[in-house]
């Protein structure tokens, strides 16, 4: 999706009789698009950690853009709710920005927000806001890679069967690999997880400091690869464990101390932001986050 | 009681040898049949030995074993020999999930107490089955083995299949297995695609014992080495029979492998089982023409 | 000592006895070899053989060669199937089974518990020492290793196998000094029977009163004993009865 794109739609907000928008259907997609979309969205939430194969359809953005992430959202989305869309963090990309013009633009009554307590739907792209999250809020993912056990094997057909017949010894031996050429887990971002004690699942690339937030989370998580087409989900209080040994145990990332150069926070993740002279200084990736934190301090 | 055997409890989460009654029936097969193709009503009619063929010649269904029917009691060792295509290969790939048999019952000591038929158990079942009660030793190496990961690395995931989850136990573990298969730990972490045919095999071995499986199968497993090779592999094997405690089912088409690791032994031709009895009696008093032929054939 | 007690066995081709004194009782035996490699030439072995071999007695068994003694023999040990007759063994815990229709796991039990036989041929394992051979029975009924090659190591001296053969590869060994290691390992457990296929073939004549000393030790100990022996002065002498063959057939 581009600028180009969203000029070329139609900005007269005259509606057909069928209720849809500017020539376009309800929040883009067609209805029984997004009745096969909920249709697979309910057999996620059904089968927790499962990745159920979708017809994922053409979208104004190209794939790999987070098209599987946003016919999530276009298909759940409807008057009153609030969506805030983020990309690593930032609610500014231009990718966000755009999939929430497209939204506004074909999805009428649906408002766009940063604030991460007043939206309904969060879409995002590899991270968890830092803000707490409630059980009336939906967490959709934006996918690149589906499948954990890809990393230990190449064929469609072998990975399906090991998930269906839970026969995950050859994804734990890369994990046992690792420890012995390494001295510990080196995986990092989309760090494999065992949901509902069932499926090995990928919670998307989210770094190691997310996947503890999954585990029993009050809110519905939903992940959409538009590419793999495949839609998985983590139903509200489920068991979302990250693979690692009992000796080896799973630790979220260590920022040794750092704090956020602008907003002072030691307790979010942090990322590594260049600075003009060549040296760089520790941020928030959570930008609204950081943004809440900052104004916050400066009202007090 | 062998060394593996007095591990550590905690180490030693699925060991059966302590309540392994000496005189329970390990495994028990009934009316094994496997084919490849349709099948018709005159299949059974149309092949065995009286035919010299296995395959149909209404429908051309290769009936790769029919009405095969055995019993192995744990401490024991069942040969199966034939000539290639006489089915013996398909009888061990089908007991250990590689093939789905087209009919027939097998049951194990130790799943369900041997009162359930493993064949109609569901796929998740049947691996977890294979994981934790069976092991199997293939012809080559590259179907036993992970050439590209770590010897350890192929032992241990036998140990993570079945749930252990601490790295230094494993190491512990897979490193013992690899010292009885006479492969110092000095070499635990090195690829077995650096290794001889011989240390390969024993590899494999290592890892079909990891779990303390209540059966192994082993496949044609020395076929492929030197002579003075094969003469190490086998006397890793005797060993094991005397200190394990395990049912064996040895396939080979060397008559002298059989006599010198089975006390009992079954006869196959084109699919069928022709004779069985103790091993002496089969080379020293056979009976079936075919039986005869292939004891005069060799000096075993 | 435990070892020596065959421990009882369960079976299911076996019925309640009588009491009887009679371990091992042969009815109408028979057995003949139908070669398919030679066009189903049928060699007859022997025929409608029955006997009675009494507990702790020897019973030997005369006959020309080619009279059908090894096979009967053979043929009670279940190495060859007879074709028709029963070989009714009494077992420890007073059941009967009969030997011809038992399951091959029934005959290996009593194979380890209960029955051994001795031929003039070793089989060796590869790569195992005479000693370690020799004491593999004992190991399978439960002696630890140690004290199973004590016992081996006291009998290979009573048998006077060079000491240096002891951890030797009995592939190598002569005929005699084979015949001494499997004697040893027959007798070392002490089985309720015992079945000697010319045990004293290769030995020489000192090395024979040797071995009958340690037959006749075995007899006092309890053990039934069926042996096949060319020597008839040896076989009159060690035998409390004896029957003879003549062209597969009892006559006397």
């Amino acid at each position: 999706m581009n600028e180009a794109v969203v000029s070329e739609m139609p900005h007269d907000a005259s509606r057909t009789q069928s209720g849809t928008h500017s020539g376009y259907s309800y929040a883009f997609l067609d209805e029984l698009t997004k009745k096969s979309v909920r249709r697979a969205i309910l057999k996620a939430v059904a089968v927790p950690g499962y990745q159920v194969p979708f017809g994922s359809t053409e979208l104004p953005i190209a794939r790999g853009w987070g098209t599987g992430g946003l016919q999530v959202t276009l298909s759940l989305i409807g008057p009153g709710d609030v969506l805030k869309v983020i990309d690593q963090g930032s609610d500014d990309s231009v990718n966000a920005v755009n999939i929430r013009q497209l939204v506004e633009l074909t999805a009428p009554g649906v408002d766009t927000t940063a604030a991460t307590e007043e939206a309904t739907i969060i879409q995002t792209r590899h991270r968890i806001p830092e803000a707490p999250l409630h059980a009336d809020q939906i967490m959709v993912f934006q996918v690149p890679l589906p499948e954990p056990l890809r990393v230990v094997e190449r064929r469609e057909s072998e990975t399906r069967r090991m998930h269906a017949e839970a026969d995950y010894g050859r994804i734990w031996v890369a994990l046992y690999e690792d420890v012995v050429q390494h001295g510990r887990i080196t995986r990092s971002a989309g760090y494999p997880v065992v949901v509902n004690g069932r499926h090995v699942m990928t919670p998307s690339p989210i770094p190691k400091w997310d996947v503890p937030r999954l585990h029993q989370a009050p809110f519905l998580s939903l992940f959409g690869a538009g590419r793999e087409k495949r839609i998985y989900a983590v139903p509200p209080l489920t068991d979302v464990v990250p693979l690692a040994f009992d000796d080896y145990p799973f630790a979220i990332e260590d920022f040794d101390g750092a704090h956020c150069a602008r907003c002072g926070s030691d307790d979010t993740f942090l990322v590594e932001v260049p600075q003009p002279d060549g040296s760089s200084v520790m941020s928030c990736s959570d930008e609204s986050w950081c943004e809440a934190r900052r104004t916050e301090r400066g009202q007090s | 009681m062998s060394a593996i055997a007095t591990l550590p409890t905690e180490m030693v989460r699925h060991d059966h040898v302590a309540s392994r009654n000496a005189e329970q029936i390990a495994l028990k097969v009934e009316n094994l049949e496997a084919q490849y193709g349709r099948g018709c009503s005159a299949c059974h009619e149309l092949t065995g030995p009286e035919h010299s063929t296995n395959v149909c010649g209404q429908c051309g269904t290769v009936i790769a074993c029919a009405d095969v029917s055995f019993a192995v009691r744990a401490g024991r060792t069942l040969g199966i020999v034939g000539e290639s295509g006489s089915g013996k290969t398909t009888v061990l790939r089908c007991l250990y999930g590689d093939l789905n048999p087209a009919g027939g019952t097998a049951s194990l000591m130790t799943y369900e107490d041997g009162r359930a038929n493993l064949f109609t158990a569901s796929a998740q079942v049947r691996r977890r089955v294979r994981n934790f009660d069976m092991g199997m030793v293939y012809q080559h190496a590259r179907d036993g083995l992970n050439l590209r990961i770590s010897a350890g690395g192929n032992v241990a995931e036998r140990l993570l299949a079945a749930e252990w989850r601490r790295v230094d136990q494993i190491r512990a573990r897979a490193g013992h297995l690899l010292e009885r298969m006479e492969i110092p730990r000095s070499r635990m972490d090195t690829p077995p695609s650096a290794f001889s045919g011989g240390m390969q095999q024993r590899v494999q071995i290592a890892r079909a014992l990891a779990n303390g499986p209540a059966v192994v199968l082993l496949d044609e497993m020395t076929s492929g080495l030197d002579v003075s090779v094969q003469a190490g592999v086998l006397d890793l094997v005797l060993e094991l029979q005397r200190t394990e405690g395990v049912a064996m089912v040895v396939v080979s088409h060397d008559l002298g492998v059989i006599r010198l690791l089975c006390e009992r032994t079954m006869v196959m031709k084109n699919g069928r089982v022709v004779e069985s009895g103790l091993t002496d009696q089969i080379l020293e008093d056979p009976r079936h023409p075919y039986t005869q032929l292939l004891v005069s054939s060799v000096n075993a | 000592m435990s070892v020596f007690t065959p421990q009882p066995i369960t079976h299911g081709a076996a019925g309640q006895s009588s009491a009887t004194a009679l371990p091992l009782r042969v009815r109408n035996l028979h057995k003949t070899f139908t070669l398919h490699v030679l066009g189903g030439k049928h060699v007859p072995a022997f025929h409608d053989v029955s006997f009675d071999a009494p507990a702790g007695g020897f019973l030997g068994i005369a006959g020309a060669s080619g009279s059908g003694k090894s096979s009967l023999l053979k043929c009670i040990f279940r190495t060859y199937l007879a074709d028709s007759g029963s070989v009714t063994w009494n077992l420890t815990d007073g059941s009967e089974i009969d030997l011809v229709q038992a399951t091959d796991d029934e005959v290996l039990d009593i194979r380890r518990d209960e029955i051994g036989y001795v031929s003039q041929f070793l089989r060796p394992m590869p790569r195992v020492t005479a000693i370690d051979l020799a004491a593999r029975p004992l190991v399978e009924r439960g002696m630890e290793r140690a004290e199973a090659r004590e016992r081996i190591a006291d009998l290979f001296a009573r048998v006077r196998l060079p000491r240096d053969l002891w951890d030797g590869l009995p592939v190598l060994f002569s005929g005699g000094e084979q015949q001494r290691v499997n004697l040893v390992r027959a007798l070392a457990v002490a089985p309720r029977l015992l079945l000697l296929d010319e045990p004293t073939a290769s030995l020489s004549p000192d090395l024979q009163a040797e071995v009958v000393t340690l037959i006749g030790e075995a007899r006092d100990r309890g053990t039934t004993l069926v042996g096949v022996m060319h020597d008839t002065d040896l076989l009159n002498r060690l035998s409390d009865q004896v029957i003879v063959l003549d062209q597969g057939r009892r006559v006397a």
